[in-house]
């Protein structure tokens, strides 16, 4: 029997507590159990985490970099919503 | 870890593809971008990485059999724990690249494949032999430490994934050198038989290590390309050169002479090393060194006994999703 092509899992990993869980890489696996072990194996050799989450890849919807122009186009043009687009006279101190 | 020879394999394909794209693609490597697997590039560079990527992943994992075979007969529990680790990394750093290489876009099962049936290669150096428990050390030394020199630059590689995996291996892999070069030590601090067996081992790896930067630089034939793309970023001549000069101080506090005569220290500190034997490189790139048949047999022989687990595997989960299935149709 020829084994079918194992999924892929994306694996993130809350490094510290209070921190978010951040994408580390993937791996292959037949589920997700064997998916969190191999996690562990491949990704917490040296203690990097304290929790693991792993995500079939199929399951991520991605935005298409061909078209990152258009996509964040509206956050460019808006300057002010930055602070410092703002003026606050220097005797007013920090704000 | 091992990417010598990688810029050396079949002739690059010149494909005429859409010059805006190819100009676009360029200028984004010369402004210092990461390329990343959804981005267009031009089909040679992703040739050419996939190649590279994957036959680095293959040395990582036929890494782990010269090693694993003192697992058994370290001398001490120390010895023991440590090795079992190093092997464990190699492990994780074929992973990793394996999943750098699939991005972009071949499956795992095609990479491994490659490899199995000796139409991709692996690092030359694996082709050696771990005659005595010295050589464990001096693949920790002399192998590892030639890696690193390699591997540093690569961390700044123009593709992302490959990149991202370099800087993990990286970090991983100082403990790899340490381990080495303290079994190295130990040795030649021992009894004469002890120092011998280290010197014995130095003699024996010190010219495959060099090997493995790969052919000199006027006959590497893809150097210019990969260049060009930033995926290489030193020759191959240059990357020799910087190993031999951090190692000859090393020879020299454990008291080992390295095997080359004709060394001497130039005007501006760098040793120049003697000619190369290139001869016994590409029989051993061809297939007749020491272990090629043993290690291409030991890893099919790996893969096809593995087999019932990942068809148990998969079936398991099979079964589970279709029982969720019909539960969900209840």
């Amino acid at each position: 029997m020829a084994t079918p092509n194992s999924p892929l899992w994306e694996v993130f990993i809350r490094s510290r507590n209070g921190l978010a869980h951040k994408h580390v890489g993937s791996l292959h696996a037949a589920d997700a159990t064997l998916a969190l072990q191999a996690a562990r194996d491949i990704y917490t050799r040296r203690g990097e985490g304290l929790s693991i989450w792993v995500v079939p890849s199929s399951a991520i919807t991605a935005s298409d970099p061909s078209e990152k122009g258009m996509m964040f186009e509206p956050a460019e043009s808006k300057i002010y919503r930055h602070p410092t687009f703002y003026d606050v006279p220097e005797e007013v101190g920090h704000m | 870890m091992y990417t010598q020879a990688l810029n050396s394999s079949d002739g690059e394909d010149r494909f005429v593809e859409d010059a805006t794209r190819a100009a676009a693609f360029q200028a984004r490597i010369d402004a210092d971008e990461r390329i990343e697997p959804n981005d267009w590039m031009p089909a040679a560079y992703r040739k050419t990485l996939t190649r590279q990527i994957s036959q680095h992943a293959h040395s990582e994992i036929v890494g782990m059999l010269p090693e694993g075979n003192w697992i058994t007969r370290a001398p001490s529990l120390r010895r023991k724990a440590a090795l079992l680790a190093k092997v464990q990394d190699e492990c994780g750093h074929g992973l990793y690249l394996y999943a750098a290489a699939e991005t972009l876009g071949s499956s795992r099962e095609e990479l491994v494949d490659a490899m199995l049936s000796g139409k991709s290669r692996y690092s030359s150096i694996f082709n050696y032999p771990t005659l005595t428990w010295a050589d464990i050390g001096a693949i920790g030394w002399l192998v590892d430490g030639a890696a690193i020199m390699n591997q540093i630059p690569l961390c700044r590689c123009s593709y992302g994934p490959y990149a991202r995996a370099m800087i993990r291996v990286c970090k991983e892999e100082s403990f790899h050198q340490r381990q080495g070069f303290e079994i190295m030590l130990t040795l030649a601090r021992g009894t004469e038989e002890q120092k011998a067996m280290a010197q014995n081992a130095l003699d024996r790896w010190w010219w495959p290590v060099l090997m493995m930067f790969g052919p000199p630089d006027q006959a590497s034939q893809h150097s210019d390309t990969s260049t060009k793309w930033k995926i290489k970023r030193f020759s191959n001549d240059e990357l020799r050169q910087k190993f031999v000069d951090a190692t000859v101080p090393q020879a020299e506090f454990l008291g080992l002479t390295i095997p080359d005569p004709g060394m001497t220290q130039d005007a501006e500190g760098h040793w120049r090393y003697s000619e190369i034997d290139w001869t016994e490189f590409k029989q051993v790139l061809a297939g007749n060194g020491p272990c090629n048949r043993d290690r291409l047999a030991a890893r099919r022989k790996a893969h096809e006994e593995g087999a019932w687990v990942r068809e148990a595997a998969a079936a398991y989960a099979a079964k589970r999703e279709s029982r969720r299935t019909a539960q969900a149709a209840e």
